[in-house]
């Protein structure tokens, strides 16, 4: 009964918080002009709403204003591009508690996100949700992004994009099915344990560069088939010495059996 | 097999010299030795072989000359793979396939199914041959006069002695020693940090919290082109890593950071893995060929695997122009254990 009433009276402070900030939004928009209204009003009714999702569905770890507990970081300056790539690519909200957040199903909707984003870069400055322009990769060149992505990804994501291993179970993903935009905002952020590329030690081009390359990497056929993961000798190796053997021992028997 | 030949025969039971012939499993005749029309089934599938493997030869030069190289194919759980590359492999294969099992088959079937008993013999020459070439040995030695004269003797085994010297002293030209180049990098006092590839060099504030450059030196291009040597270029290879100051638990030197931002080398201290697999959260480096792990925020320290020495720090400072440089060279030898070092 007691648990009850308390969260009641939470709801209450919230939806109270809510009408005041929507009214606080309103109010803004009636002493603005009409056009600028409009703008402001849409992206304040987001931030509402997304400030509303968050203390739902995020609050719990990040605390109820963001600032960070001790089972999640503090998102205040984290940027828009952070909260898209990690809700969109369905890591969170975690499921569970883990070394790190699997990529799974994205359990909101492009409106819930973008409600979201658009709440946490009002928290503090961050970096933005890159745009269709800059993921434009037309005037790319791909021979300096397959240089760079060996330099500067390679060492975690395999040289092939297939991801890898990392210590205590953590590990870089495949980037098989990242979309540009999700790995745009990866580099520029930094999500989980990958460190973090941003514009001045990668520059937009450069980015742009590696972009065209995961996008050869991921699209470009295998004229001899069977990559096996392309994880290198230790597929490999398994293969050819379980298939391989195991037709040459096959074969051996065959030709040593007794004849009826 | 000689007579005089000793042997002790007592366990076995068997007579000295005597051949014995242990009882053979009856022979089982085939079906086809005694039945032609199985004979003639088997000839007949051999032969099938045969002509198929020539269809699939004949099918390679065919499909060689057809097939587009931009032709694809989708296998589904195999993948997309090239047409031509799939069905070269397949009927050069089977061609060649078809002709060995082929021969085993007609080598089981239907050649000829004797069994024969093959005897073992001692290994060792017999006595009269092994005494024969002792006699020759001894007679050789004492016609030489190898042991009476001493002064021929000697000088001989001395210029044996000092034959095989020239290889020795050649072993020289695999390099010149490596004196106390394996103690320094081309790293120096006010050596711009560059980043790596596109060479550009960075200010403290181009560098976020948790951000990760690989870099060089900026002069490495001149000296690689000068020298040509491809070790500097690998040795010289560092990583910079931001991190919030107050997260540096220790440093390898005083004041060798700058404002959170810690330079290290970049080739691992077991083997020499080139390593940049750093994780932010935890500022554990990673050496993904055998898992030692650095922990850059304590003094590089090894916290796992079989790296034996800390990951070396490179001082760095900023210079009148607001750029990372170093302060020294490294003051640690980068790189794997060696011979020489204490």
């Amino acid at each position: 009964m007691t648990s009850t009433s308390v969260r009641r009276n939470k709801a209450t402070g919230l939806v109270v918080l809510i009408a005041g900030l929507v009214m606080t939004g309103v109010g803004y928009a009636a002493v603005t002009s009409t056009a600028e209204a409009s703008v402001a009003m849409s992206s304040q009714t987001q931030i509402d709403q997304g400030k509303q999702l968050f203390q739902q569905g995020c609050a719990t770890c990040h605390g109820l204003a963001a600032q960070g507990s001790s089972e999640g970081p503090s998102l205040i300056g984290v940027g828009a591009a952070a909260v898209n790539f990690q809700v969109a690519t369905g890591r969170m909200p975690m499921a569970q508690p883990a070394n790190q957040a699997p990529r799974k199903a994205p359990v909101y909707t492009d409106d819930q996100i973008a409600a979201l984003a658009a709440y946490v870069a009002s928290l503090g400055p961050g970096p933005a949700v890159p745009s269709d322009e800059d993921l434009n990769t037309s005037d790319a060149n791909l021979a300096e992004g397959g240089v760079l992505f060996r330099t500067n990804c390679a060492q975690c994501h395999n040289f092939a994009g297939r991801g890898g291993a990392l210590s205590n179970g953590k590990y870089a993903p495949s980037l098989m099915n990242a979309t540009p935009r999700q790995m745009y905002e990866a580099m520029l952020t930094g999500p989980q344990n990958m460190p973090i590329f941003n514009d001045k030690t990668l520059p937009p081009a450069e980015k742009r560069a590696i972009l065209k390359y995961i996008n050869e990497l991921q699209t470009a056929p295998s004229p001899g088939g069977l990559a096996l993961g392309s994880l290198g000798p230790v597929t490999e190796g398994i293969f050819i010495w379980t298939v391989g053997l195991g037709a040459l021992l096959a074969v051996a028997v065959w030709i040593g059996a007794k004849v009826r | 097999m000689s007579n005089d030949h000793k042997t002790d025969v007592a366990t076995t039971g068997i007579v000295e010299g005597e051949i014995v012939e242990f009882p053979l499993p009856p022979h089982h005749h085939r079906l086809t030795d005694t039945d032609p029309r199985a004979a003639r089934r088997a000839e007949r599938q051999v032969s099938t072989m045969f002509v198929l493997s020539g269809v699939c030869i004949i099918a390679f030069v065919a499909a060689y000359v057809a097939i587009p190289e931009t032709s694809y194919i989708n296998l589904g759980p195999v993948g997309t793979l090239q047409t031509s590359n799939l069905v070269l492999g397949l009927t050069f294969g089977l061609g060649t396939l078809l002709i060995g099992i082929a021969a085993i088959h007609w080598a089981k079937k239907l050649m000829s199914d004797e069994e024969i008993v093959d005897y073992r013999h001692p290994v060792g020459s017999p006595q009269e041959d092994r005494d024969a070439a002792k006699a020759a040995f001894d007679a050789g030695v004492a016609e030489s006069g190898f042991v009476e004269r001493k002064m021929v003797r000697r000088t001989l085994l001395g210029a044996l002695a000092l034959f095989p010297l020239p290889l020795i002293v050649m072993l020289k030209d695999m390099g010149p020693l490596p004196g106390d180049s394996l103690r320094h990098t081309i790293w120096r006092k006010g050596s711009r940090i560059v980043i790596d590839v596109t060479g550009q060099p960075l200010r403290p504030e181009d560098m976020q919290v948790g951000s990760l450059v690989s870099a060089s030196p900026e002069d490495l291009n001149e000296i690689q082109e000068a020298a040509g040597d491809q070790n500097a270029r690998a040795k010289a290879s560092i990583i910079l890593v931001r991190m919030k100051p107050s997260d540096i638990v220790s440093e390898q030197g005083d004041g060798w950071s700058w404002n959170g931002i810690l330079a290290f080398s970049k080739i691992c201290t077991h083997v020499g893995c080139p390593i940049a697999l750093y994780q932010q959260r935890t500022h554990h480096l990673l050496c993904p060929c055998h898992q030692s792990t650095f922990d850059l925020a304590d003094s590089g320290k090894v916290v796992f695997g079989p790296a034996a020495r800390a990951m070396p720090q490179l001082p760095i400072t900023v210079d009148s122009e607001g750029y990372l440089v170093a302060q020294s060279d490294f003051q640690q030898p980068v790189g794997p254990s060696f011979w020489e070092r204490a």
